[in-house]
């Protein structure tokens, strides 16, 4: 019975638990409720992962209507692979919020806040695993507007600025990506992607579905924050409470790149969207200049939040250039990292905001000292900052060493030394929260004294986030054979439609 | 001994630096005592091979290679982390402890590194933790040096990853074996790109100046760790990864000559000893290079002695440095009235840098020396004796002579505590019986198969006749009071070796170039804050203006219309 509907178990699980946590009202509970379903949808996750390992993609039909008229659920391992990294960020974020939300949301709003959480693991899950392209949109939607409720949280009134931004941003990505699928459908009158894959190859290259493809490539490009369309981004990041922000980071962006690969690979075609639109020079371009110029603007920044934001979208910059590099190896790396990216940013940004916990700010000042003070949380900060740099034995290193391998297997130099030298960049912003934590004195005041670790609540999440860094760092047996045959499958199966056209 | 549980070679120390972390007192003592001798116990256990390997991306690694190269350098840091651990036993600095532990330990890592991949890995543990041992001095000037130091460091870790991904991509191994410098196509700049790195660390000129910069910041007891590893660690690397390289001979020689000019004019002693540290391992360079058997081996063991001779003169210095506060030599003066102990082993470290025959430094120098004429390289070998007279001058003469004799300062101090004169006696008897008995204690070692005769006709007399003539020049130089101790920092030029170039104009090349590298670095480094500066504020620790807004909504939906008209265009192209 459940192995039967296991597809729809991560999409209907928060889904029905939503409304539930917010009648419950009670913080305690509604947390506990919260992070029990969203465990449930983590394994439910697990079990997908490995049946597409071993049986390959499944297909579920919604409410037992068949594809292509009623709603399809496709899982294969690409996006069981991304959906076993949400949910389990999800679940880790929730464990580490019972504490971080009781300085920085009001007691009154915090059933609210699990029910949102829900809703946009919801929206993410089904973003995932939808195999229609209108669902897609609904989900992305209710992911969204749950978001800008997440981030209008904070305390700090500055975030309804933020929120309202975002917002606008949002709303019109989530214009531009239906404009697109509005298009595809007048033209092929399905909205099934399988479906649409194959009614489109029967079309030469036409006007009105190359159009479409441009406004989704230009909403996706939005909602994953691929510069310069990032600009929302750092100020949601930074007003945003810290367990939101840490979940957002970690999995709304991502979703958006697998949603980007999805429409590359498996609707328009590879050789259709790279070869006649030659949309990897852009790109390409794009990606290159997100890593620098990003990575730049982390490095003068004074407020860590922002910092790790500009950081990210940097980040975000290397796996969209491993999807322009179009090469199995390239897809791996941009796939790895979407994974490997989620580790260390859950746990740079669970740092700070156990810092936000004890200081009262994330500005760089009242890191002084803080190695001393709270040891754990700052070592925890230094491992997730050495991965996010590439060191060796760290989960980074593996994402920046498929990028650069599949870089060179093209000969294309030029990118691999970029981004080399895109991470000596990541060297001076960690380096300089590490220097305020390690090597300054703190400030003196009467409050100082009292400082110390943060509840193992909020240290035990961040700490198996740490652990799995070093862990995916060393032993890259699953991300690797995942993201290998995600790739490989994504290039075979879909190829064949594109060259068609 | 195949009963033991073996470990990896550089467990032991970790565990040493562990402990010191944790433990106090006699316990810690005790324990950073022990951890040298059984890490040296078990590399004695291992057997040739390859252990603990595994796959890793598709790559086999091979964390733990022994093979005799290895282990001579295993062997070598054990002793000198034991002898250096004893000098700096007194010191209550967990912060130093734990650094200097764990940066023995990635030494022993790194020489025993099967593959690169490991080797970058202690590669940049190296850097890391040696930083802290100049940080330990907690003064203003030694955390910035520390700090170009470390930036230095980790762009020779850098430039070795890039270089080790694009071997990995070209021969589809991470296997450390011997690389050299010629390849087709991209392999070249792989095989270059690693080249530059061990010579980042090796101090190849131009490359040198972390070296002079920051081992004299260090602290008295830091330097010895600093002297003993970072450089031998990359002189191993070459051994095994570039023997033969032509190129190699020319860059060694080079080292060996130009320090020279600088440890001349140099007034802090211990900014002598680190120049005299790149002309000891420009001679294992050139041995490299030249690449026969002999010469390789020469190298390796020239290695071996030159940790133990420059850690004793270092410790002798750190012993001064320690009881008075003062390492300038125009300062000190007249010490062995109250050092008289120290003296004698300072001497006899400056008797085995100078390779005195009887001495350590003798059966390894010589070797390299006969290998060069052996092989035709008689410019080489010209430019090596001049070398190894100037050694005599700065480091065997200049610095007992400077610190203990010349005028007298005034300073009357006492000997040094206990265990530092245990630490340096101990150095100064393996220089004496490494220099007596070669054949039974560092020629056992040597990894490659070669027979040689330090102690014919022809080496000892040639070594005396150079040391005496040298000995005369100072001695009628002194006579003739053209060696004026009032004024240390600039006599030292009026040596008869390179007179006829005229003191002045060596003196006055020497700080030209030192003027337009430094005006150099200042461009580039005051380019590079200008931009910092525009975008940031260092005193609010703020950025400034463009760049610390975020975008209003108008901004952002003009750019959304770019992007699109930007796609759009490209199909219609």
């Amino acid at each position: 019975m459940i192995e039967q509907h296991l597809a729809a178990l991560p999409i209907i699980l928060p889904l029905i638990a939503a409304p539930i946590a917010l009648i419950l009202g009670r913080s305690m509970l509604t947390w506990a409720f919260a992070t029990l379903v969203s465990a449930l949808s983590c394994i439910a996750s697990w079990q997908l992962l490995m049946t597409t390992l071993s049986d390959g993609a499944l297909s579920y039909a919604l409410g037992g209507w068949p594809p292509p008229w009623g709603i399809e659920l496709n899982v294969d391992v690409t996006n069981a692979f991304v959906l076993l990294a949400v949910s389990a960020m999800s679940t880790l974020v929730l464990i580490y919020s019972k504490d971080s939300i009781e300085k920085e949301i009001n007691a009154s709003n915090h059933s609210l806040y699990y029910t949102a959480h829900l809703l946009c693991l919801t929206g993410l899950s089904g973003m995932l695993i939808t195999g229609d392209a209108f669902n897609l949109f609904v989900f992305l939607e209710i992911s969204s507007l749950a978001t800008y409720t997440l981030v209008s949280l904070a305390s700090d009134r500055r975030c309804l600025t933020a929120t309202f931004r975002y917002l606008v941003m949002g709303t019109i990505g989530a214009t531009f990506i239906l404009i697109g699928v509005g298009m595809l459908y007048m033209k092929t009158g399905t909205l099934n992607m399988a479906d649409l894959s194959t009614k489109m190859a029967a079309f030469e290259s036409n006007r009105t579905l190359n159009t479409g493809l441009a406004f989704i490539m230009v909403g996706v490009s939005l909602k994953l924050a691929l510069f310069p369309l990032h600009m929302w981004l750092p100020a949601a990041y930074t007003h945003a409470p810290s367990s939101v922000t840490a979940f957002l980071a970690s999995t709304a962006t991502k979703v958006a790149v697998y949603v980007m690969i999805r429409f590359i690979f498996s609707v328009f075609g590879a050789s259709h969207v790279f070869e006649t639109m030659s949309m990897e020079i852009i790109l390409m371009v794009l990606a290159i200049v997100a890593i620098f110029k990003c990575s730049y603007m982390a490095t003068v920044q004074s407020n860590v939040k922002t910092l790790l934001a500009y950081s990210s979208v940097a980040q975000i910059g290397y796996m969209v250039l491993g999807i322009s590099l179009v090469s199995v190896p390239g897809l791996m790396s941009g796939l790895i990292h979407i994974f490997n990216h989620a580790l260390m940013k859950g746990a740079l940004f669970m740092a700070v905001g156990a810092v936000f916990y004890r200081m009262g700010s994330v500005n760089i000042e009242a890191f002084k000292g803080l190695g001393k003070k709270m040891p754990l949380t700052m070592a925890a900060f230094t491992i997730a900052g050495l991965s996010i740099i590439g060191v060796p034995l760290t989960a980074g290193f593996v994402s920046k060493w498929y990028l650069v391998t599949a870089a060179l297997e093209q000969d294309l130099w030029i990118v691999a030394a970029l981004v080399l030298l895109g991470s000596l960049l990541a060297v001076v912003y960690i380096g300089r929260v590490l220097e305020a934590a390690y090597f300054q004195e703190p400030p003196e005041s009467q409050g100082a004294k009292n400082i110390k670790e943060v509840p193992w609540l909020m240290l035990m999440p961040m700490w198996i986030l740490v652990l799995a860094n070093i862990y995916f760092g060393i032993n890259t047996g699953l991300t690797v054979e995942a993201a290998t045959s995600a790739s490989q499958w994504l290039f075979q199966g879909y190829n064949p439609a594109g060259v068609a056209l | 001994m195949n009963n033991l549980i073996l470990l990896p070679p550089f467990l032991p120390l970790l565990f040493g630096a562990l402990a010191a972390l944790f433990l106090r007192g006699w316990l810690r003592n005790t324990v950073m005592l022990i951890v040298p001798i059984i890490g040296a116990l078990n590399i004695y256990g291992l057997d040739t091979g390859v252990f603990w390997s595994l796959e890793f991306m598709g790559y086999t690694l091979e964390p733990v290679k022994v093979d005799k190269l290895s282990l001579m350098f295993g062997y070598l840091f054990h002793i000198a982390s034991f002898i250096a651990i004893v000098y700096a036993i007194h010191i209550k600095d967990t912060l130093q402890h734990v650094a200097a532990l764990a940066y023995a330990a990635s030494a022993v890592g790194a020489v025993f590194a099967g593959d690169l991949l490991t080797l970058f890995v202690f590669w940049e543990l190296l850097a890391l933790t040696s930083v802290f041992l100049i940080w330990a001095r907690r003064t203003d000037k030694a955390y910035a040096s520390g700090l170009r130091y470390l930036i230095i460091q980790v762009l020779s870790g850098v430039m070795l990853l890039a270089g080790l991904l694009i071997y990995a991509q070209v021969n589809n191994s991470l296997l450390f074996t011997e690389i050299g410098l010629e390849h087709q196509g991209i392999a070249q700049i792989g095989a270059w790109l690693i080249f530059l790195a061990f010579g980042i660390k090796c101090a190849f000129p131009f490359f040198h100046n972390w070296l002079t910069d920051a081992y004299p910041e260090a602290t008295p007891t830091g330097t010895i760790f600093l002297a003993s590893f970072t450089t031998k660690v990359a002189v191993y690397a070459f051994a095994r990864g570039y023997p033969g390289t032509e190129l190699l001979v020319w860059i060694g020689v080079t080292m060996a000559c130009f320090p020279i000019f600088f440890a001349v004019i140099e007034n802090d002693l211990r900014r002598v000893l680190a120049y005299s540290l790149i002309n000891q391992i420009g001679f294992m360079i050139v041995g490299i290079g030249i690449g026969t058997a002999v010469a390789l081996n020469g190298a390796v063991a020239h290695a071996f002695n030159d940790v133990i001779f420059k850690g004793l003169l270092m410790m002798t210095m750190g012993a001064v440095l320690h009881m008075t506060g003062k390492i300038n030599g125009s300062e000190l003066g007249g010490l062995y009235k109250s050092m008289p102990k120290t003296t004698i082993l300072c001497i006899v470290g400056a008797a085995s840098i100078s390779a005195f025959p009887l001495f350590s430094g003798f059966v390894s120098k010589s070797m390299i020396m006969s290998a060069a004429v052996a092989e035709g390289y008689d410019v080489v070998w010209l430019l090596l004796l001049f070398a190894a007279a100037g050694v005599f001058h700065h480091a065997g003469i200049k610095i007992p002579y400077f610190a203990f004799f010349a005028h007298d300062s005034g300073i009357r101090t006492t000997e040094p505590p206990r265990n530092m004169l245990i630490a340096m006696t101990l150095a100064a008897v393996a220089c004496v019986v490494i220099g007596s008995f070669p054949a039974q204690t560092v020629y056992a070692l040597l990894p490659w198969e070669a027979s040689y005769q330090p102690y014919d006709l022809t080496h000892v007399l040639t070594q005396l006749q150079l040391l005496f003539f040298s000995a005369l020049a100072f001695v009628w130089l002194n006579q003739r009071n053209m060696y004026p101790p009032e004024l240390p920092s600039t006599n030292l030029d009026a040596d008869w070796f390179y007179r006829k170039l005229a003191p002045n104009v060596i003196k006055r090349v020497a700080s030209a170039v030192n003027h337009s590298y430094q005006r150099a670095e200042l461009a580039v480094v005051m380019s590079i804050k200008h931009i910092i500066q525009r975008s940031y504020d260092a005193d609010k620790d703020e950025p400034r203006g463009y760049f610390a807004r975020f975008w209003l909504t108008d901004t952002m939906v003009v750019w959304v219309a770019i992007l699109l008209v930007a796609y759009l265009l490209l199909y219609y192209i």
